[in-house]
């Protein structure tokens, strides 16, 4: 089955509910850290983010966000082009003893999310790492799984999953590709 | 005594077709068509161009001290593959040829191998130290009869040394050959200085240090009355002090180089010693005005300044690599691309160009650079204007391979060469004829 | 890119992916844990014909950074005493194995011909070749102007800035790169040098020329100055000296507390370094508020792990 797989109300829908288990997962969100993983990992940190902060109105949802770019920690640097490298930001109280959660938008093979754990490290020691994807499209090569999933998608290798974000792409969809 | 030759249908000097035959070493006949004599080798020489053997003023046998790059005999090879009948053997050789045993020994080897006739240059100054007269006289009067005197490699840069010598070897109606350079003005220097020096970062080697020489020694000659042969010219400035000094009146002679008259400093772009040279490769307007020179007779001589240099001595940083390039088996071919075949030469201006006026410069023209006409000696040189090829360092009969030609396409060559009737180099199509 | 060899050959959009990455760069180290994972396997051999333990360990410190295996190659030689050659030193770090050789040499056109000698696979990174080119010295004083004088540095360029380059720039391989970088990132570039110190064939650069840094302040709105490095024995040669002492090149060429007083007041100061105090520059001008000369330094370790990562994470440097 192709095609559009999630419309924009879908989305809105999964963001609301995982930041609901966010919160309640973590007793609150006093110590959420959002690191979204670019490229559109980072815009779907902020919506829950400010998804958070409608639950809990004393979060800060701008200074709980930060950007993870993974490239320098990718292990297959050496098999695709040259990657441009992109922005690292960690919100101004660091990350040790935080909750971090990752934020991306697909997962996948869970390579993504192996760079993004040793990319933590460096950045601080926070006190547990927790994983939130829009999508989840299994074929999972590292033992890693995800804690928030906004839908779980069934897809062959071969195909191709494409998140659209309107702060990117001018829409919110997710559409399922048959690859070449 | 050798079979007799006829070589049928040359083309004489590009311009009269006719038939040539060569009897004990001599042209004994020039005719519209000749019965060839029963035992006679017939060489069907239809498209060829028949030139007077060709004589280079100016080689680098390398031979004796540097026997790796070079040596009398692979030196000979590649100048009768190239179309060479005679070559003069710079002094620069190691020990130097600054006495009568060196020259005498150059020039009997040369002898021996027999494929060139090999005149030695002598030393101008002891070692080529440029501080003491070498024992010139005892040159001249050694079995290899040395006329021409040459610190090549290094200029005779003392102006006092420099009169001296043009004074002294009237004594024997000798010339003094001189590789203008200032010393000072080219300390360290690398390439031509210029746009592409001042953006490579190599240290600049500035026309001036070449033409204030060439000024200067026109001077001299004319203030002493002697006669100056100025090698390889490179610049257009001394373009026009030439034509001055011959306007002038002055017993001066210039020569270019097939590389001066091809390549330009561009070259140096690629870092690559094949085209490091003394004096250095210059623009594209001097290659012009070198041009112009040699078709109005400002410059009277093209020679090779064929230099051979081992592979390590090349295949290195630019600055630490020897200057200098081969030259013999590719002159020919670069003189068509660049001069006959641009229309600015004729074969027959070649022939002079090459042929008859190096050999009077050399003081050998009672043997070489001969008209090609009944009872001369058959030096002959015939070339074939089509017979391109592209040039490849490691399949030349050198020695060394460091050509700056390596890739290059030459639209014609030699493709046979007789020494006084012997052939010292026959071209695969015509090799037949002689078995 | 497969090597970086000389500033001519980078368009805009390559020099800016350079300083844009070094940004990246200089960003992870500010962190606790400054070593990054990126270049895991990968050796790099800095190949050093002639010494300079500044930029070797700043070469050095980038590597390592990027964990990277870092192999330091001192061959000694030099034109008049030839050593190994280049080719036999291009084979063996081949036989080793290296994915980057980044090599310093004292002939001008050493670094282009190990790229294209056909001796190596590796990429070369040109650390200095002769009096040729430094491309990693004018991205980081690239690097450091944009940082300093540009308000939104990422993805923009040096349009609109005047960068004087004083001292010896016949010599100078820091000028030479400058020149094209700087140009080719849109700020207007003027040599400031006794004419014996201008190479003949400057014409065709894409700069103005002055002849004395008196008339470079009078006449251009400077907003980064960059004094060069000059060698002292070539004032004292005798009949070949450049110059007629060492006092006389202070005069009309050193940066003193007066003339870094008439420049604009948010102009830096730059040297490549190491510095002739009292001579191309006064204590007070190298140690003043708008001496860049220091975080130079620093930049020049972020741009050499920018420019080792491009040369190296793509999939050409894989092979």
């Amino acid at each position: 089955m192709t095609g559009t797989i999630m419309g924009a109300a879908d989305i809105s829908r999964a963001l609301t509910r995982i930041a609901h288990e966010i919160v309640e997962r973590n007793d609150g969100a006093a110590d959420v850290v959002l690191m979204g993983i670019p490229t559109r990992g980072l815009p779907i940190a902020h919506r829950l983010a400010s998804r958070i902060a409608d639950i809990e109105p004393g979060y800060d949802a701008e200074h709980a966000c930060g950007a993870l770019d993974i490239t320098m920690y990718r292990d297959d640097l050496f098999k695709n082009p040259t990657r441009t490298i992109g922005t690292t930001s960690v919100p101004d109280a660091g990350i040790d003893d935080a909750v971090v959660v990752l934020v991306d938008d697909v997962f996948h093979t869970g390579r993504t999310i192996r760079a993004a754990l040793d990319a933590i490290r460096d950045l601080g020691r926070p006190r547990a790492v927790q994983l939130a994807a829009l999508v989840d499209r299994g074929h999972r090569e590292l033992p890693i799984r995800a804690d928030f999933v906004g839908k779980n998608i069934p897809t062959a290798r071969s195909e191709r999953v494409d998140v659209r974000l309107e702060e990117i792409d001018g829409e919110d969809a997710v559409i399922l590709r048959k690859g070449e | 005594m050798s079979r007799p030759i006829v070589i049928e249908n040359a083309s004489l000097y590009g311009d009269t077709t006719a038939s040539l035959l060569i009897e004990d070493g001599v042209i004994t006949k020039v005719a519209d068509a000749i019965d060839a004599p029963d035992d006679a080798v017939v060489v069907d020489a239809t498209g060829l161009v028949a030139l007077p053997g060709l004589v280079d003023l100016h080689t680098h046998l390398r031979e004796p001290g540097r026997e790796d790059a070079e040596t009398i005999e692979t030196g000979s090879r590649a100048a009768a593959r190239g179309g060479w009948t005679a070559v003069f053997a710079m002094a620069n050789t190691n020990p130097v040829a600054d006495t009568a045993g060196v020259v005498e020994q150059v020039w009997s080897r040369g002898r021996e191998i027999g494929l060139v006739d090999v005149f030695p240059v002598g030393a101008v100054t002891v070692g080529l130290k440029g501080e003491h007269l070498s024992e010139m006289g005892a040159m001249a009067n050694s079995k290899a009869k040395v006329r021409l005197f040459s610190d090549d490699g290094v200029c005779v840069y003392d102006p006092v040394i420099m009169r001296r010598a043009l004074e002294y070897v009237k004594t024997f109606d000798g010339a003094v050959v001189q590789h203008a350079q200032d010393l000072r003005l080219t300390d360290g220097s690398q390439m031509h200085e210029g746009e592409v020096s001042a953006e490579l970062g190599l240290a600049g080697w500035p026309a001036v240090a070449e033409e204030s020489i060439v000024a200067r020694d026109a001077l001299l000659a004319e203030h002493v009355g002697s006669r100056v042969h100025v090698q390889h010219l490179s610049t257009a400035g001394s373009v026009e002090i030439i034509r001055w000094a011959k306007a002038r009146g002055i017993n001066v002679t210039a020569e270019a180089t097939p590389h001066h008259l091809l390549l330009t400093d561009e070259s140096a772009r690629t870092y690559d010693p094949l085209f490091k040279v003394n004096p250095p490769l210059r623009t594209q307007s001097d290659v012009e005005a070198l041009r112009e020179a040699v078709a109005d007779g400002t410059i009277d001589i093209i020679a090779t300044d064929h230099a051979p240099h081992a592979s390590e001595d090349k295949d290195c940083e630019w600055a630490a690599a020897s200057f200098g390039m081969l030259g013999l088996e590719t002159a020919l071919g670069v003189i068509q691309k660049a001069l006959v075949d641009t229309g600015a030469l004729t074969w027959r201006d070649v022939a002079r160009l090459m042929s008859e006026t190096p050999a009077r410069i050399g003081k050998v023209d009672a043997e070489h650079g001969r008209p090609l006409a009944e009872g001369e000696p058959a030096n002959i040189t015939l070339v074939d204007p089509t017979a391109a090829w592209t040039v490849d360092g490691a399949q030349l009969a050198s020695r060394a391979s460091n050509t700056p030609y390596g890739g290059m396409e030459l639209p014609g060559r030699a493709v046979a060469t007789l020494l006084r009737g012997v052939p010292t180099h026959l071209d695969s199509q015509l090799e037949g004829a002689f078995a | 890119m497969r090597h970086l060899l000389s500033t001519k050959d980078l368009t805009r959009d390559d020099a800016i992916l350079i300083l844009d990455t070094a940004a990246q760069m200089a960003a992870t180290q500010d962190r606790e844990v400054r070593k990054l994972p990126t270049l895991r396997g990968k050796t790099v051999v800095n190949l050093f014909f002639e010494d300079s333990t500044r930029t070797r360990i700043s070469f050095e410190a980038a590597a390592k950074r990027l964990s990277a295996d870092v192999i330091n190659f001192s061959a000694k030689g030099s034109s008049v005493s030839k050593g190994e050659s280049l080719k036999d030193t291009a084979l063996t770090l081949q036989a080793m194995g290296a994915d980057a050789v980044v090599v310093r040499h004292w002939a001008s056109g050493a670094a282009y011909q190990l790229a294209h000698g056909g001796w190596l696979h590796g990429s070369v990174l040109n650390a200095g070749d002769g009096t040729h080119q430094h491309p990693t010295q004018s991205l980081l004083d690239a690097f450091t102007i944009r940082k300093h004088l540009v308000t939104d540095p990422t993805g923009n360029d040096l349009t609109g800035l005047t960068v004087a380059i004083v001292g010896d720039v016949l010599h100078s391989r820091v000028a030479r790169s400058n020149v094209h970088l700087l140009h080719t990132l849109g700020a207007k570039v003027v040599l400031v040098a006794p004419a014996t110190l201008v190479p003949v064939g400057v014409e065709p650069w894409p700069c103005d020329v002055v002849h004395t840094l008196d008339e470079a302040i009078e006449t251009y709105d400077i907003d980064a100055l960059m004094m060069l490095r000059v060698q002292r024995e070539r004032m004292t040669g005798g009949g070949s000296a450049f110059f007629p002492s060492p006092a006389e090149y202070t005069r009309l060429f050193g940066l003193d507390g007066d003339r870094l007083r008439r420049l604009p007041d948010h102009a830096i100061v730059m040297h490549p370094g190491p510095m002739n105090r009292g001579l191309e520059i006064s204590a007070e001008a190298a140690d003043s508020p708008r001496s860049v000369i220091v975080e130079q330094v620093a930049n020049g370790v972020a741009v050499r792990m920018a420019a080792l990562y491009l040369l190296l994470a793509g999939e050409e440097g894989a092979q």
